[in-house]
């Protein structure tokens, strides 16, 4: 079968997709739900030991407190409490942290630090798996056994009022709710006062047990202008009054009941300093955690820094605390503080039930549990509990009975500290069959493409896909018969664990086809090329082919960006390695700029050239431009003076200029954005802009930007949808401005602010108008097949959709990543890539680091956090997951989608017919290269300290890049067909 | 013919890389304190002044090029001006070029500045020395082929392992270690001057290896 290069390489992309879907399922692997758990259910709870004796207290400890309230505020930071911040704003929480009884702690909260995961995490005590993060938005059922769960077994009636991710976690189980939604983060007043309006009403009527209040406003005003800004002032205020409220109706509340109730002050995630979260940042990691309740003794002096515990340890202590059995899947260990004044047998009672809990869930988990120190010293301390009951039963001297009992009390604490630790290491299983298959799929691709690139790459644009041949070989069912048998192997002895063997056996067996399939055609494929260059070497024709530096320095970056995948650090500042390689590339070609213009004239004796150079010789520009030449001189391989004709005068010194210009619009654009890790928060031209004070200048640099736009987008429009381009330009402002990021200049002062879903919508007009209108002309070009002007004009028109919706969804500051990008691209189209003539696939790698570039120069980076979730709003009443995530997702990539729109543009225009099948299939490669090694990476460093926090988000990153590439890859295709129609 | 003047390339790098090693232990006997990585901007000075002083002395003795026949001293002093200016444009051309790649615009001004005229001594020094300001000579010897005599083709060699030492020498920044040598712009100096050394070094080889090859016009 023949296939164009273009349609081979875009099938080898959708079936890359594949594999790294499967690969994504078994890295990532849904939580375990422990099988034996639902028949445990009326277990009935561990007896006290006792060796010989018989103890009476085989039930449950009666709970500690009658009544708990848990007030969790949405990224509240340690040091908004136990800071400078908390003493300013928070002096009702600070004066019961330092002088009343309470106990505080610092929650580490275990990336990623995500609303729905953390909550999870509080009240089941389990880690959630990384893929949680996915389902942050659309949070299912949460079936795990919890807190809350127990609770509402054992008849305690429970109210919560705000984030509406606790009411789809659990559905049933509050007598009374109200959930807010979190999605419109520009709005931080109405979700709190949403809670806060039950607030008196609920506190009176005390028929209930447990109340909880999630308080988002915080986390809002943190992603709308970070943690400096003086609305989070107001915000602890407005908190710490809410504290002081339902700490004087309980207190009140005992005065009648003389039973002590429990008030925890938390949050689910901390805030970084650009004011996101999701990483791993100690400013995102550490939350406060307070535990105020008049059963806990007054504390005398200053506390600043309080111990560090795991944010998991709040189930275990809730559950004793209410008098609940710990939830089974639950890690944490008991905050001890808080049964301190207990009797001594208590105490003893309380860390016995969180041991055995603990090392039941070790023993489920691990096969060699026995040999587990944890496990062991459990074993120890049970026996001297025993023997400590005993001496208790048979009344023993009390001092003797108290330093016996610290003493195993201190054991207890060692072991549940251990047991912990060895749990929390175990949670990470890897469905390894599954990474195996899908790396193998991903691996046969990037092969098969890597063997075809001569055939592909040649003029022709065509290659032999051997596809029916080896269906019909026999090679093909002996590897087929080969898989299937591992496949029953490895299902049958591995239990349900695979998603692989939980699929249907048409699917499996679909899978096995395609691996055997991919490795037929790989087969093939290196037997012709082996045969070929078995030809090739019979006739040495042409050893030496023309390879310019710049070719060198395409291939070197490629593959240096691959290796250096293989760091945490160069992962969390992948930015600084594209803008390096970027500019690099800008000063490579001033080099070939500089060649063309100034060596084609040296060969001959022409005075008056030099003429005019002498006397500006040593002009700076000229200067840096020799440095920058020699920069690449690296090899001297002979290549003559490419046949370019030199431009004159004007032209010619614009064509000198244009890296330049190019360089220092990458210079701009860095400073705009500070992104990665190391110099996150250093000052960058986005947080000033962004700040309150400077919102006149942000109003006028986006107005500035969007009229930029559209002079740099209409030249090549039609006159309809140059209007349309106006107005919905116009519409963007007007969002904008709506939604309070600009101001219009007869309005300053702060109107009150909308959702600005009518302007969204007015633009989403006319994006849908002139995409439309785009698609008309291409189908008008397929029909009519000489027309390529309309061919032209619909690609572009396609083009300035898409910067339309970019322009949209970005944020206001971001717009001069737009205007830049545009103004690169037009540089570069005609100053560089036309008069030097190079060739498709120099051009696809270009425009693929460019988009790579571009991407970074956003603002995003490689961790979560940076997702701009706001984007998925614009113009949506309510969260709709399809267009939210298609938004949100082109938001996110429009730098790489829009370099590659334009890359379709540009070589459309040219006039070779196989140079958009080249661009195509070298954009393919270039892509999947570094998604197949960073697989084989990932697998190999799935042991790493870093692996969730640095490697796993890098790897929803690469397929989410991937699936971006495959869609890429078939517009390309589609183009491609047209263009071979006409 | 050909072997002296290898040889006495040879001599006259090594005596390059005597002055550079000189710069690292002869001030220790004079400032108190003075170690590479925490003195870093006196030892730059210090290195880029011997450096230069030894390849003006080089200069002086070995007068490669003899063909300036007119020594009256105002074209003397026109030509040093103007070396000067050159040398002036290669570091602030180069100042510019490294924020462009990212170096702080505002902060560490002085740092960054003394990377140029580090870099510049490695590379434009020896451009001045060997074929005077004369900016076409520049562009004939950094063009394909351009060379005319081995010390062309080595003053090539050195200012590119030098530029590309410094490329490299920014790699290692972005990495969490934590090193001293990490900071901004340690590390590209330390690569400028590794890549200078490994020049010096490989050039005379390289020519010692190619020489039958290496054919010039006028010779």
């Amino acid at each position: 079968m023949r296939l164009g290069s273009g349609a081979f390489a875009a099938c080898c992309v959708v079936i890359e997709v594949l594999g790294v879907a499967l690969f994504l399922r078994g890295f990532f692997p849904a939580p375990i739900c422990f099988s034996s758990r639902t028949e445990n259910e009326a277990e009935p709870p561990a007896p006290e030991p006792s060796s010989g004796a018989s103890s009476n207290w085989t039930k449950l400890p009666p709970p500690l407190f009658s009544k708990i309230v848990i007030v969790l505020i949405d990224g509240l930071r340690d040091d908004f409490v136990f800071g400078s911040k908390g003493v300013k704003f928070m002096p009702y929480t600070t004066y019961l942290v330092e002088k009343g009884p309470s106990h505080s702690f610092v929650a580490e909260a275990k990336p990623p630090t995500v609303t729905m995961p953390r909550i999870k995490a509080l009240m089941t005590g389990s880690l959630p798996g990384f893929i949680d993060v996915v389902r942050n938005l659309n949070s299912p059922t949460l079936l795990e056994d919890s807190v809350i769960s127990r609770a509402r077994a054992a008849g305690k009636r429970i109210v919560f009022y705000g984030d509406e991710t606790w009411v789809k976690l659990f559905p049933k189980h509050f007598v009374e709710y109200d959930g807010t939604t979190s999605f419109f983060v520009s709005d931080y007043t109405e979700v709190d006062d949403n809670v806060t309006r039950h607030l008196d009403k609920v506190l009176k009527r005390r028929d209930w047990d447990m109340l909880i209040l999630h308080y988002l406003g915080l986390d809002h005003i943190g992603h709308i202008s970070g943690p400096s800004s003086p609305l989070i002032g107001h915000k602890l205020s407005e908190m710490d009054g809410v504290l002081m409220k339902v700490h004087t109706s309980l207190l009140s509340e005992e005065r009648e009941t003389l039973v002590p109730n429990l008030l925890v002050l938390c949050a689910d995630h901390g805030m970084a300093e650009t004011g996101g979260h999701g990483a791993s940042s100690p400013e995102e990691v550490n939350t406060p955690l307070v535990l105020i309740s008049s059963a806990f003794g007054r504390k005398h002096g200053d506390i600043r820094h309080p111990k560090h515990v795991q944010q998991t340890d709040l189930a275990a202590t809730l559950s004793i605390g209410l008098g609940l059995p710990i939830p089974e899947n639950s890690v944490g260990s008991l905050l001890f503080p808080v049964v301190e004044g207990k009797p001594m047998r208590e105490q003893l009672r309380f860390l016995h039930l969180n041991t055995v809990q603990l090392s039941k869930l070790l023993q489920e988990n691990v096969p060699s549990y026995k040999k587990d120190p944890g496990f062991e010293q459990f074993k120890v301390s049970e026996r001297l509990h025993g023997n400590w009951i005993r001496l208790y039963l048979e009344e023993s001297s009390s001092e003797v009975l108290f330093n016996l009992g610290s003493k195993l009390r201190r054991q207890y604490l060692d072991a549940l500290r251990t047991l912990s630790l060895s749990l929390s290491r175990q949670m990470a299983q890897y469905d390894v069959y599954s990474m195996v298959v899908g790396t193998v799929v991903v691996l046969e691709v990037l092969t098969l493409l890597l063997l075809s690139v001569p055939q592909a790459l040649s003029s022709k644009a065509e290659l032999d896909v051997p596809l029916l041949s080896p269906v019909f070989s026999l090679l093909f069912y002996l590897v087929l018969l080969v898989l299937s048998a591992l496949h029953v192997i490895v299902c049958t002895s591995a239990g349900s664990q695979c998603y692989l063997c939980s699929l249907s056996w048409p699917a499996a067996g679909g899978v096995m086809v395609l691996i055997s399939t991919l490795l037929c055609a790989v087969t093939s494929a290196l037997a012709k090329t082996l045969a070929r260059g078995k030809l090739l070497s019979q006739t040495p024709a042409r050893s030496s082919s023309r390879r310019s530096e710049l070719d060198l320095l395409i291939l070197l970056g490629t593959v240096g960006h691959v290796l250096s995948l293989g760091a945490s650090s160069f992962i969390e500042e992948e930015h600084q390695t594209w803008y390096f390689l970027v500019n690099t590339l800008c000063l490579a070609l001033c080099r070939e700029v500089c060649r063309s213009c100034f060596l084609g004239d040296d060969c001959g004796p022409q005075h008056g050239l030099h003429a005019e150079e002498e006397p500006e010789g040593a002009t700076p520009a000229l200067q840096a431009k020799r440095a920058g030449c020699s920069v690449l001189e690296l090899d001297t391989v002979s290549k003559g003076p490419s046949p370019v004709e030199v431009p004159s005068g004007c032209e010619r010194w614009m064509v000198l200029a244009s890296p330049w210009l190019v360089l220092t619009c990458c210079r701009l654009l860095r400073s705009l954005n500070q992104t990665g890790v190391q110099w996150a928060h250093r000052p960058d031209l986005g947080h000033w802009l962004t700040s309150s004070d400077h919102k006149a200048e942000l109003s006028v640099l986006a107005a500035l930007s969007l009229i930029m736009i559209f002079a740099l987008v209409q030249r090549r429009c039609s006159p309809a949808s140059k209007v349309a381009m106006a107005f919905g330009l116009l519409g963007v402002y007007c969002y904008r401005a709506a939604i309070g990021n600009v101001l219009f200049p007869w309005q300053q002062d702060n109107k009150d602010i909308s959702k600005g879903i009518t302007e969204a919508r007015f633009v989403y007009v006319f994006v849908l108008g002139i995409l439309f209108t785009g698609t008309k002309d291409l189908l008008k070009s397929q029909v009519i097949p000489t027309d390529s002007a309309a061919r032209t004009l619909g690609l572009w028109e396609v083009y300035s959709g898409l910067v339309l919706l970019a322009a949209l969804l970005f944020r206001p500051h971001n717009l001069p990543v737009l205007v830049l990008s545009l103004l690169v691209q037009a540089i570069l189209t005609t100053f560089v890539w036309r008069p030097l003539r190079h060739d498709a696939a120099e051009i696809t790698v270009m425009h693929y680091w460019f988009g790579q570039a571009f991407f970074y120069f956003q603002g995003n980076s490689n961790s979560i956090t940076t997702v701009d979730i706001s984007a998925g709003f614009v113009g949506l009443d309510t969260y709709m997951e399809i267009p939210a995530v298609f938004l949100t997702a082109f938001a996110t990539y429009a730098g790489p989608v829009l370099w590659a729109s334009h890359l379709v543009n540009f070589l459309s225009s040219e006039t070779n017919s196989s140079a958009l099948s080249h661009a195509c299939f070298c954009y393919a490669l270039v892509c999947s290269f570094p998604v197949s090694a960073y697989i084989i990476l990932v697998t190999s460093l799935r042991y790493h300290l870093f692996i969730w926090s640095v490697f796993s988000p890098k790897l929803l990153y690469e397929g989410m890049h991937l699936l971006v590439t495959a869609a890429v890859c078939v517009f390309f295709t589609a183009m491609d067909r047209t263009n071979t129609k006409s | 013919m050909k072997d002296t003047d290898i040889k006495r390339l040879l001599y006259a790098h090594l005596v390059c890389i005597f002055s550079i090693i000189l710069s690292i232990f002869i001030p220790s006997f004079f400032l108190e304190n003075f170690s590479i990585l925490e003195t870093h901007l006196t030892w730059l000075c210090i290195c880029s002044v011997f450096v230069t002083a030894v390849n003006l002395i080089l200069y002086l003795v070995g007068k490669p090029n003899t063909s300036s026949k007119r020594s009256s001293l105002s074209y003397k002093v026109t030509r040093l001006l103007k070396c000067y200016i050159y040398f002036l444009m290669s570091c602030f051309s180069f100042h510019v070029i490294f924020v462009l790649y990212g170096a702080p615009l505002t902060e560490l001004v002085l740092e960054t500045f003394s990377l140029a005229v580090l870099l510049s001594t490695f590379t434009t020094v020896p451009c001045l020395c060997l074929l005077g300001p004369n900016f076409k000579a520049w562009l004939r010897v950094f063009s394909r082929n351009g060379a005319t005599s081995i010390w062309e083709n080595s003053l090539q060699i050195t200012t590119i392992s030098s530029i590309v030492g410094t490329w490299l020498g920014a790699f290692p920044i972005p990495l969490d270690w934590g090193r001293p040598w990490q900071e901004w712009p340690i590390s590209c100096t330390l690569g400028a001057t590794f890549g200078y050394v490994a020049g010096l070094v490989i050039s005379p080889l390289w020519i010692y290896w190619n020489r039958k090859e290496l054919t010039y016009k006028n010779n």
